[in-house]
């Protein structure tokens, strides 16, 4: 492929003895290595291009209040807490902690494993669901939205997901555990601080 | 036996269109590529599913370096002379008390990112543009609850940038440390700012989840 063809060398008219030849050089140029520099330089800019979009992700936080009626209420039926430890570790337990159920409920998993959790604990939040008259307005509300699954919209409204970061828990887990929010499509959740008990749990589990 | 003669044609391919259209999409590319500016604080952002690309407005970006250490950058591109951010370290002069020379509030106008304490802002400021790059800021104390100096930038930015739309970016990294952030968050909040936008790099919905059924609905 790659050649340059030397011309047409000794072809057509003949001149007299003593008349010396010029060679005939073609014009042609081999243009496959600009080719490759082209495609070469076009890759680099697409990969530059790409990279340099950042994305953001939306967080709202709810006004602080001392007050304590102020407080949203949470069904503990449908509670389901994570607890973000060091080195990348999830432990979780569902409904109320106290000190006698703690060993049963209390447990360990990962990034990986929790998404199961969180997908268990909202079917199972659906199968327990009782109509109440507050339902209509849920359902309502969530076609304004524009929520194409309205009509199911009540059906997990008592499924919140509280996160309790750890001090040694890093930004990337906080990030991560917004973001499995948003991929199980949970709609309600919250960032809690940590009571004693449950540091003292973690710092329990993570010593092992 | 007649032997069939076959004409020999030549393999040779003319390139030079292949060419032109090669260099028109690298002309195209290089003008529709939109660089990414030097960061002064390098920063690797967690990724997320989020797909709401980053707006290009006033912005108080707060940045969180690998070491838990914050730094703070007004911007306002629309704004090309710099004086709202003028205005911002012109209000802390004010209410902190920090005697800045209008040359070293100049000086702050032309710095990338500030992530000094109040105490040490005005030597820092008082540095030639090449040795503020050299200088090792220490950041800005926020994990102090009584001493979070970042309530009182945001509350500044706040200020100047009052009546217009600003935007609150964290741009954490992922190996930087949650109490950071919480601390981070709650100076926004003493200032009742309750929305805020995490930087983060993009990724795909995992596949079967509700998301994913989402998006493929739409």
């Amino acid at each position: 492929m790659a050649s340059i063809d030397s011309g047409g060398g000794d072809s057509g008219h003949k001149k007299g003895p003593g008349v010396k030849k010029a060679k005939k050089l073609s014009t042609r140029v081999d243009m496959t290595p600009m080719v490759d520099l082209g495609f070469l330089l076009i890759t680099f800019f697409i990969f530059t291009a790409t990279m340099s979009s950042p994305t953001t992700m939306d967080l709202n936080m709810p006004k602080e209040s001392e007050k304590k009626e102020d407080e949203t209420k949470i069904k503990q039926s449908g509670a389901l807490t994570i607890l973000l430890g060091k080195n990348n570790q999830i432990f979780y337990y569902e409904g109320e902690l106290t000190q006698e159920n703690a060993s049963s409920v209390f447990k360990s998993t990962t990034f990986k494993g929790i998404r199961d959790e969180i997908i268990k604990k909202r079917q199972e939040v659906i199968k327990n669901y009782r109509p109440e008259p507050r339902d209509e307005e849920i359902k309502q509300k969530a076609k304004e939205r524009g929520d194409k699954n309205w009509e199911r919209a009540a059906l997990d409204r008592d499924f919140v997901v509280v996160i309790k970061p750890t001090a040694e828990a890093t930004y990337k887990n906080a990030v991560d555990i917004l973001d499995e929010m948003t991929i199980n499509a949970v709609k309600r959740f919250a960032v809690v601080k940590i009571s004693d008990t449950e540091l003292d749990l973690v710092n329990a589990s993570q010593g092992q | 036996m007649p032997s069939v003669k076959i004409p020999r044609k030549s393999t040779d391919t003319d390139m030079t269109p292949f060419v032109d259209i090669a260099f028109l999409i690298l002309s195209f590319f290089i003008m529709a590529t939109k660089f990414k500016p030097a960061e002064p604080v390098p920063v690797e952002t967690p990724n997320s599913v989020s797909s709401d690309i980053l707006k290009e407005e006033n912005s108080v970006l707060i940045t969180i370096d690998p070491d838990s250490k914050v730094f703070l950058n007004v911007s306002a591109p629309k704004d090309k002379s710099n004086s709202k951010i003028g205005e911002v370290i012109e209000e802390l002069n004010t209410s902190r008390a920090m005697n800045l020379s209008p040359k070293e509030i100049q000086s702050f106008k032309a710095a990338p990112i500030i992530g000094v304490p109040f105490a040490s802002l005005k030597g820092y400021l008082n540095l030639s543009p090449a040795d503020q790059e050299k200088f090792k800021q220490p950041g800005i104390p926020v994990l102090d609850t009584l001493n979070n100096e970042l309530i009182w930038w945001v509350g500044a930015a706040k200020k100047v940038f009052a009546g217009q739309k600003l935007l609150y970016l964290i741009k954490g990294d992922n190996d930087s440390k949650y109490p950071t952030f919480e601390a981070v968050i709650n100076a926004l909040r003493k200032n009742e700012e309750f929305k805020y936008n995490l930087i983060t790099s993009r990724e795909e919905a995992p596949e079967g989840t509700e998301l994913y059924k989402e998006r493929l609905r739409q």
